[in-house]
């Protein structure tokens, strides 16, 4: 195979720019990031720091783009970037970080440490240290066309389920009407309800859709293990279709990296604006509402608390748009301490929830304790969230430590509590 | 008290009780205990008789005179002068009365004389440059004749600035290559007294020491006494509280001047001065510089002359940047060097990306 | 050399040499970092009210909810001694001279009273932090000899400067040649180590609130 630390140096050279070097030369080694990272907060280890996660780009940084770090390079007194200290810093690229962000929140100097991880990870990527689970997710991606292997027929049966459960046909391929609707794998095998739900309040809405067969899957491998030009080809396929099925919209659905990636990566991997305006699932359910579409026939009674996903609220920007959903259809909605843009991770994003060796599945068990924690401080036995992954994670970590919370994705609650 | 000073200052009209009041005021002055004053008192009135009186030899070099000036400028003139009569001035340029051939007997007898016993006194700084031609008296180099002078003397007075430090002759660029007294002379005790003049009775308080305790008062590191040289001026500046609340004078006749405010932006070097001239003032206590409205010039300091300016504050640069614009310069085209080559780097690594496939993920 | 030398050569050519190399390395820096530049984004943003590059650049002073309990020494000593040190230098008398001589601005200072008392409690609080980062596992582990040298050499002006006007150790004269110089260490090693933040830290926040206000989240 053809990955190698010289191209992984590469690409870190191609992605360094002056965001980077502004961050890398204002850090002050303060350690607050520290204090915002869950992997830290909950294990202890100061090697989670987030901006030491960071470490071998700063050294590429200096080395190549320094005048300083450049001499120093050539007189031989330079630490160089090694094959083992990547491989070393696998850990700490991918199984401890999710890219949730919420370190580059708390910086005071103002560093942007998800936005140069992110970065890192297109250097981790061809020098063929991102961890396996990760790498398994993109092959399947891009050879089958989803991460999880999933083929259109898995597909098509989960839509001729949902036209069956909700009495309507669901539109294949179709060109011309309002949205093309994505789905994630995760919803396609473990919450196929997802889709009757958005059946049924579209057609309450007036809203015309499609799936398209070869453009159904949302997540983005590539952008998740750090190879642009892969995450290019699996993005494309989705604006392809959408421009070619001349679609006014593409909905992304409830999955957080999905957003991400259609949403803020797409037009810059492709190099220019889309044909098609994209918006998120939670942002036309929030339209609905204020337009007195999603009227509820009844509310949801249990005391619940919301998990606003990283990369949908603090990273894609709905900001707005899913309190007033869920308090729309929950009686007795408690608003948590950590609520919207500074919400604590589930544990498992950026690709770490594919990651399945030992030691990173008792990391997150570990991370997850502040998930715990919430629910126990909130003493509620009910939880609501909008994206896949995290629901999938989150149960993981339920079954995990034995606790009895039910979880409720949104679209889903909406749906169910929806007047006919 | 008995003695023949007693006796000659009687004469004068000075009261025993006078004179015992101004060596009780010395002695404060230089901090020394009550029974101090007493003890200076005794040691002068009892000064023998003029033939066994301590041997003082005044050797002039580069000075102004104004040291001289300013030693017989004293607030009791009478007084100060008597103390010329507890010692035996047996050569002093400016005083006597002897000059030519004859001055230059009564030095080599009183040196002859006295020899390891008296007290030489300098004033001026001593130049080196084209071997001491540039000040020379009766034949003799100030060089030669400081060296010679020192070989006899029991201690040595570096008198002024000049002497102590350099003074003004050694300002820059020392065309005559002055340097001070303990530049050349380094095995014998030397008192420093600075001032561009020094104090008249900083003068007589440390002769007065050295006569009522035959030694060398406590001296700081530049060799001047701590008891006139420990404190700064602006320690004991009375203009004090306006630096401490920041009301400065800006120009030598605003608002801030006419209220007496602090001279500092006006260049005043009273933090950085050791002196007695907050204090014990000059002209018996009339006034002194920062009153009447000066800055401090900071006479009594080593160099003060190219201490960057009379009239630049401490705390601004002493001489203007001179380096400033054309090291942004040249920094400005390090940063555009380092850019260019930075495009170079990144657009190499541009061309050097091939497209990223599965394969290569895997090693 | 005697001290009045001493002082007389870092408040001539020992400040000539610092003020040349601080600002040619400023300018050096700044251009090699910036001019790096940034690929323009073409996703269509999302405007929100307050979420800006500016936005940021103030809003970040403000430490974020319910981090000032998890860092209460990072945040206040921090605070602390960064405020000391900016009434220090710009508000003591003698300082604010020297910067009028320098750019020609000049504005009223406090009473050195009060600048006293400001000393001390700034060499209180870089102290604490300086025991802190020995003590907190997470700034120990990435400490490097950067940080403790840059620490010594923003110490020592504040504690030679203090000392000077207190006639602490050495006499007046020497200590405040030794306030100059190391002032003047401080500024030529400030561009080539973090102490750079000082400049960066305007543009980190400014990238950072505009990269994240394109697509809608004020930070």
């Amino acid at each position: 195979m053809s990955a190698s630390l010289q191209k992984g140096i590469n690409a870190l050279k191609e992605v360094i720019d002056a965001p980077v070097a502004s961050y890398l030369n204002s850090c002050v080694h303060c350690g607050l990031c520290a204090e915002a990272c869950l992997f830290h907060l909950e294990t202890g280890d100061p090697k989670y720091t987030p901006i030491h996660k960071l470490e071998p780009l700063r050294r590429v940084y200096e080395q190549e783009y320094t005048l300083l770090g450049r001499l120093k390079k050539m007189v031989g007194l330079s630490k160089a970037v090694t094959d083992d200290e990547l491989e070393e810093w696998q850990e700490l690229v991918y199984d401890s970080c999710t890219m949730c962000g919420r370190c580059s929140m708390v910086c005071p100097v103002g560093n942007d440490i998800v936005y140069m991880v992110r970065k890192l990870r297109e250097g981790m990527a061809v020098s063929g240290h991102a961890p396996d689970g990760i790498k398994g997710a993109t092959k399947r991606t891009v050879e089958i066309g989803g991460p999880m292997g999933l083929k259109w027929p898995a597909v098509a049966n989960v839509i001729k389920k949902a036209e069956a459960a909700t009495g309507e046909t669901i539109n294949v391929d179709k060109p011309g009407v309002d949205y093309l609707v994505l789905l994630s794998s995760m919803e396609i095998v473990n919450y196929p309800e997802y889709l009757e739900a958005l059946v049924k309040i579209f057609k309450k809405a007036g809203i015309t859709f499609t799936l398209a067969s070869d453009a159904f899957e949302a997540t983005n491998a590539g952008m998740q293990i750090g190879a642009s030009d892969i995450a290019k080809v699996i993005v494309s396929r989705i604006i392809n279709s959408a421009e070619k099925l001349g679609v006014k919209y593409v909905l992304s659905p409830e999955c957080g990296h999905a957003y991400m990636a259609i949403r803020w990566e797409g037009p810059n991997l492709i190099g220019r604006p889309y044909k098609f305006e994209v918006r998120h699932v939670l942002e036309v359910l929030e339209e609905l509402r204020q337009k007195g579409v999603l009227k509820m026939k009844d509310k949801f009674k249990e005391p619940l608390i919301l998990h606003d996903p990283c990369q949908i609220v603090r990273r894609g920007g709905v900001l707005e748009a899913p309190e007033p959903l869920v308090q729309t259809v929950a009686e007795n909605y408690i608003p948590i301490v950590d609520k919207q843009k500074w919400n604590w991770c589930c544990g498992g994003g950026g690709g770490a929830s594919a990651i399945h060796t030992e030691e990173a599945e008792a990391l997150r068990a570990k991370a997850f304790r502040i998930k715990k924690r919430q629910i126990e401080e909130n003493g509620v036995n009910t939880m609501v969230t909008f994206c896949a992954n995290c629901r999938i994670v989150i149960e993981e970590g339920f079954d995990h430590y034995e606790m009895n919370t039910q979880l409720l994705g949104l679209t889903e609650l909406l749906a169910e509590h929806l007047e006919d | 008290m008995q003695g023949p000073l007693i006796d000659t200052l009687a004469r004068r009209g000075v009261t025993r009780r006078t004179f015992f009041k101004y060596c009780a005021t010395l002695a404060s002055l230089m901090a020394l205990p009550p029974s101090a004053g007493r003890a200076m008192a005794e040691a002068m009135a009892a000064a023998p008789a003029a033939s066994k009186r301590p041997s003082v030899i005044w050797l002039p070099f580069q000075e102004c005179t104004g040291c001289t000036e300013s030693i017989t400028r004293s607030h009791s003139p009478s007084i100060e002068g008597l103390i010329f009569d507890a010692i035996s001035l047996d050569y002093q340029e400016t005083l006597m009365a002897a000059a030519g051939h004859q001055a230059e007997e009564a030095l080599h007898h009183a040196m002859k004389e006295n020899e390891g016993k008296y007290l030489l006194i300098v004033d001026g700084s001593i130049p080196l440059g084209l071997d001491g031609a540039y000040s020379c008296i009766a034949g003799k180099t100030n060089l030669e004749a400081l060296k010679e002078a020192a070989k006899g003397a029991a201690a040595i007075v570096a008198m002024g600035s000049c002497a102590a430090f350099g003074g003004i002759p050694k300002a820059n660029p020392n065309p005559t290559g002055a340097v001070s007294v303990s530049d050349i002379i380094k095995d014998k005790p030397i008192i420093n007294i600075p001032g561009c003049p020094p104090i008249p009775v900083v003068m007589t308080g440390v002769l007065a020491h050295y006569l009522t305790f035959g030694t060398v008062p406590e001296l700081d590191k530049l060799g001047r006494p701590k008891a006139f040289y420990g404190e700064t001026i602006h320690d004991r500046c009375y203009r004090r509280p306006f630096y401490d609340q920041g009301k400065f004078a800006k120009t030598f006749d605003d608002e801030g001047a006419r209220k007496g405010w602090c001279l500092f932006e006006l260049g005043c070097k009273g933090p950085v001065t050791y002196n007695a001239c907050a204090t014990v003032k000059w002209n018996a206590g009339t006034s002194w510089p920062v009153e009447s409205g000066h800055g401090c010039l900071g006479c009594s300091e080593p160099d003060f002359w190219d201490g960057g300016g009379f009239y630049r504050a401490l705390s601004r640069p002493a001489d203007p940047l001179k380096m400033a614009a054309t090291a942004a310069a040249v920094g400005a085209a390090a940063g555009v060097a380092i850019t260019f080559a930075n495009r170079a780097k990144k657009s190499s690594a541009k061309a050097a990306h091939e497209t990223v496939t599965l394969a290569d993920l895997e090693k | 050399m005697n001290e009045m030398q001493f002082l007389t050569w870092v408040r001539g050519p020992g400040l000539d040499i610092a003020i040349g190399i601080f600002l040619l390395g400023v300018l050096w820096r700044l251009i090699e970092i910036y001019s790096l530049g940034r690929k323009v984004d073409v996703a269509p943003g999302r405007h929100r009210d307050g979420a800006s590059g500016l936005h940021t650049v103030f809003r970040r002073s403000v430490p974020p909810p319910g981090m000032i309990k998890r860092s209460p020494v990072t945040y206040i000593g921090g605070y602390v001694f960064h405020i000391g040190l900016a009434i220090i230098v710009f508000l003591f008398e003698p300082h604010i001279i020297l910067i009028r001589d320098l750019t020609g601005l000049s504005w009223p200072g406090l009473p050195s009273q009060v600048i006293d008392l400001v000393s001390v409690i700034t060499l209180g609080a870089m102290l604490v932090v300086l025991a802190d980062r020995i003590k907190n596992p997470v700034k120990r582990y990435l400490s490097t000899f950067a940080d403790w040298f840059t620490w010594t050499l923003t110490f020592l002006p504040v504690l030679t400067g203090w000392m000077a006007v207190q006639h602490l150790l050495l006499p007046y004269t020497t200590m405040l040649a030794l306030h100059i110089l190391s002032v003047e260490l401080l500024l030529i090693v400030l561009p080539f180590t973090k102490l750079f933040h000082a400049f960066t830290v305007f543009g980190s926040r400014w990238y950072l609130g505009k990269i994240n206000g394109h697509r809608g989240v004020p930070v």
